[in-house]
């Protein structure tokens, strides 16, 4: 009840200080003041976003998904087009310290699969202060930065996966262990820690837990090297492998949905799981339809659509797992650590190329 | 000259400005265009290989580079590459370039036109069609062959994902450089030469070893440099090919620098080698040809009697359309096929039809509409600022009317020995810094593209003003009017064919270029090589196989609009007496 009391003279403050904005301030881009404070969709905010008409939504969520995403968004804020620039979480967090270094400001919000991206950027003060309103009320303290810069916008796992025509149940790997049998030798498929931010929180799980051996081993197995954390699930799906090592779970509930011969094993030793955090960015060259888009993603409406279309987890206390796909809770699950992989992340990568060689 | 007209300004109405002879400010603004273009990516290129980061002299880049096993594996694998690429790449294109040149082959025009549709695919594309075709086990080719052999699902006849496969689709499409510059070769060859030893008595074999080997060797050897040269520095098939296989090679470990954190200084030490090497290369073929060509001198001869093959006519055509089921039908029936399936390498029927990419390319995906207008805004405006810089130099250096005029030539074609990757290093390095801040603009890929294509554009502007004769010029020179003057009334529009022949042939490659783009796009100015690069990294080849066709449709569509402009005095025929 507090908190509901709370929030609305909070939703007042906020309205008037966005009137204040437009009104007094028009050289003001933020229609948002009282740092700190849940950032709600207000009319002044999306009216203030209109006007920019555009947000530039960097991702490494699997396409389909995002741009799915991007035309619900349209659909329900028509004027504002989302652009979507997807590729690996790695590859974009590279590619905006590379436009940051160069002032180029092109990025207005932000999704990746390696939560130490966010270490960074909050730390180097590339972060706005945006909690939305359902962060603020339905997500878990483990689930967002207290400072309200960044939250989970999606969990996910990165299990085993096997094309059910090239490989029978029975004969299926049951744990990581089972890999290393020599009949895997060149039928293994996995993605890469340098691209993607799945995979470099993965093998951060992996190796702490099974030890860099583990690598070591799996890379005599000629393992077949794609990028993205999308791609083994596609790749399975062609037969082009029979098993991939590592990879996103959620494109994998959509494939079976529409009738793919694709299984998931959780593997015996735990499943390395992955949180995607989302953020605005300070120097969003749209600010309000960041702060919109952003705010927007995290209501029930958007998380439950990347549930049922997106075959994504959410940390959204009032959204619904989907019936038929196993519940987290029910899955053991090897522990992230971001702060970790923050450190790490060269070391990871420095390692992994000596055993794979690219 | 130049005194007299800058007189007669003075007195004139301003009407007569043009009178100037402006060619000398010209050639010095062209040749300090090109200086900038050339030097400054080079320079920042040796610096950050030979600099530590306070600035002192160090050799350590290079001394980890050449001790790390990281850094030597691509170098062994990519001069692996090369050379077989050299090698193979004559043996299919020197054949074929004779049958079309100089035997009485049926359909020569059209393995001609299929040679030159293998030239305009970009090569990531073709490696990209070559997944679908020859992965080792989803691939169609592998596919079938377990259908007709009933073979296991665990056997495959083809695995693309290994060093020969990457040699084999470079080979597919780079052989074209060496089979146009031989059969252009064997088309020079005059006729009566092949018919004197024919009337001395010697036998076909003998005419073949003592007289059309012998003339025809120097382009087959520049072919074969030019082959290595491509498949040293080319990016695409092997970051597409290579990486699943676990092996880097040169280009693609100088493009993994770039990742997070960045390393410039090493991506600068292993681009010079590349540098450094063809720079020799070319040098070599200089002196190669230098040597070994025959200037056919004066007189005009009868063109080359073609040798009847017989039986073997149809042999040798069935021969040819086989060759070019490698670069040219298998790639895009498989593209043609992954873009109306739903899993890219099952065989599309009527019943399982799906226009499902087609839809996700363009109505959902919403890089599409901006990356074509980058890539094709990209394409006009290299092509046009490129010929008009290519046809200034070459005017300036065949007319010889200003002093200096070799330097020009040779900046002009300077830029042939930077591979488009260490370009783009280079560029990246000088324009992210001020006072020149390019880096997130289309300046800097605008930049990029002339840069890579001033050397080709130039050299066929060059051949296209030698067949112009200059007495043409000076008639108008005569009659009063002043260089630009007659340039524009006399010289331009005989070159309409040529000049019109560089736009395409600039569009076409700016269209295709991968290597600087990857380094230099951001993501406002992505281009569609690097979209269709991003796809394949997340595995969504049926969005890839709908643009890749739209992407060589458009560029047919402007090709074909950029041969019906219509121009000034567009039919005039020259009867050339030399």
């Amino acid at each position: 009840m507090t908190t509901c009391t709370r929030l609305t003279r909070r939703q007042i403050l906020l309205r008037s200080a966005a009137a204040a904005g437009t009104t007094f301030l028009p050289w003001k881009t933020s229609a948002h003041a009282a740092p700190g404070a849940p950032v709600v969709i207000t009319p002044e905010l999306i009216e203030a976003a209109k006007k920019e008409g555009r947000v530039n939504y960097y991702t490494s969520v699997e396409i389909n998904l995002a741009e799915k995403l991007g035309k619900a968004f349209e659909a329900k804020f028509p004027g504002i087009s989302v652009k979507v620039e997807r590729t690996g979480a790695e590859r974009n967090f590279q590619r905006i310290g590379q436009e940051y270094a160069s002032k180029i400001y092109a990025c207005d919000t932000v999704n990746s699969s390696d939560a130490a991206h966010f270490i960074v950027w909050k730390r180097d003060g590339l972060l706005e202060t945006c909690e939305p309103e359902d962060v603020a009320k339905h997500y878990a303290a483990e689930y967002k930065d207290p400072d309200g810069t960044y939250a989970a916008w999606r969990v996910f796992l990165s299990p085993i996966a096997y094309n059910t025509r090239l490989v029978k149940p029975e004969d299926a790997p049951k744990s990581y262990k089972d890999l290393l049998d020599p009949k895997w030798v060149g039928k293994l498929v996995k993605a890469h820690p340098g691209y993607s931010g799945t995979i470099m929180t993965s093998t951060h799980q992996m190796s702490r837990d099974l030890g860099w051996e583990y690598f070591e081993k799996l890379a005599k197995q000629k393992v077949m090297q794609v990028q993205s954390a999308a791609d083994p699930a596609k790749k399975l799906v062609l037969g082009e492998r029979a098993v991939m090592v590592d990879g996103a779970d959620y494109g994998i509930f959509l494939m079976q949905d529409k009738g793919d011969p694709i299984a998931i094993v959780y593997p015996e030793e735990g499943t390395p799981l992955i949180t995607g955090p989302s953020a605005v960015l300070k120097k969003a060259p749209h600010p309000n339809a960041a702060k919109l888009f952003h705010c927007w993603s995290f209501t029930a409406e958007a998380q439950q659509l990347s549930i049922d279309v997106g075959g994504l987890r959410s940390a959204h206390a009032l959204v619904k797992e989907r019936p038929g796909r196993k519940p987290l809770s029910e899955i053991k699950t090897m522990k992230e650590n971001a702060a970790e992989v923050e450190k790490m992340a060269d070391d990871i990568k420095a390692r992994y190329a000596s055993y794979f060689k690219v | 000259m130049t005194d007299v007209s800058i007189a007669a300004s003075d007195t004139l109405p301003p009407r007569r400005r043009h009178g100037i002879d402006l060619s000398q400010p010209i050639m010095l603004a062209a040749a300090a265009l090109l200086v900038v273009l050339i030097v400054l990516p080079i320079a920042w290129i040796v610096a950050y290989a030979f600099l530590d980061k306070s600035g002192a002299l160090t050799l350590g880049n290079f001394a980890k580079l050449f001790t790390d096993p990281s850094f030597l594996d691509p170098l062994i694998a990519t001069a692996t590459i090369a050379t077989s690429v050299g090698c193979l790449c004559c043996l299919i294109a020197a054949p074929m370039g004779w049958l079309v040149a100089r035997s009485d082959m049926p359909a020569r025009n059209l393995v001609r036109t299929l040679v030159m549709a293998s030239f305009v695919t970009p090569p990531f594309l073709g490696a990209i069609a070559w997944e679908l075709l020859a992965a080792p086990n989803s691939g169609l080719l592998n596919q079938a062959w377990r259908g007709l052999t009933g073979a296991s699902a665990d056997e495959h006849i083809f695995n693309i994902y290994s060093l020969g496969g990457v040699v084999f689709v470079i080979t597919c499409y780079t052989f074209p450089y060496v089979f146009v510059l031989v059969a252009n070769a064997l088309d020079r060859i005059p006729g009566e030469l092949e018919d004197a030893s024919a009337m001395l008595g010697a036998t076909s074999a003998t005419t073949a070893r003592r007289i059309t080997i012998p003339m025809v060797l120097p382009a087959i050897i520049a072919g074969a440099l030019i082959a290595f040269l491509q498949a040293l520095n080319l990016f695409g098939s092997p970051a597409i090919l290579a990486i699943p296989a676990g092996f880097h090679t040169l280009t693609t470990k100088i493009w993994s620098l770039f990742q997070f954190p960045p390393k410039p200084e090493l991506a600068a030490a292993a681009a010079l080698p590349l540098l450094v090497l063809t720079v020799v290369l070319l040098r070599a073929q200089k002196a190669v040809l230098g040597r070994r060509s025959y200037a056919v001198v004066g007189g005009k001869y009868g063109a080359p009697r073609p040798v009847p093959l017989g039986a073997f006519r149809w042999v040798a055509l069935a021969g040819c359309l086989f060759m070019l089921l490698m670069p040219v039908f298998l790639p895009y029936a498989a593209l043609l096929n992954a873009a109306f399936s739903k899993i890219p390498t099952r065989l599309v029927t009527w019943d399982t039809l799906s226009w499902q990419n087609v839809y996700f390319t363009f109505f959902e995906l919403s890089q599409t509409g901006h990356v074509l207008k980058n890539t094709f805004l990209l394409g006009a405006l290299s092509a046009t600022l490129g010929t008009l810089l290519a046809l200034i130099i070459a005017y300036l250096v065949a007319r010889q009317s200003v002093r200096g005029h070799k330097i020009l030539g040779f900046l002009a074609t300077a830029p042939i020995a930077m591979p488009g990757i260490v370009l783009g290093v280079g560029l990246f390095l000088a324009y992210t810094r001020p006072p020149l801040v390019l880096y997130g603009t289309l300046w800097i890929l605008l930049i990029a593209y002339i840069t890579i294509e001033l050397p080709a554009a130039y050299q066929q502007l060059q051949s296209a003003f030698h067949a112009v004769h200059p007495e043409l010029e000076e008639a108008s020179r005569i009659l009063g009017a002043t260089r630009l003057r007659s340039l524009r009334d006399i010289t331009a529009p005989l070159l309409r064919t040529g000049v019109i022949a560089t736009w395409c042939f600039i569009f076409v490659a700016v269209v295709r270029e991968l290597s600087a783009a990857v380094i230099l796009f951001t993501s406002d100015t992505k281009v569609l090589s690097v979209l269709i690069f991003d796809l394949k990294e997340s595995g969504d080849l049926g969005a890839i196989a709908v643009l890749g066709l739209s992407m060589l449709a458009l560029t047919t569509i402007v090709i074909a609009l950029a041969n019906s402009i219509p121009g000034r005095g567009g039919d005039i025929r020259l009867r050339e007496n030399g």
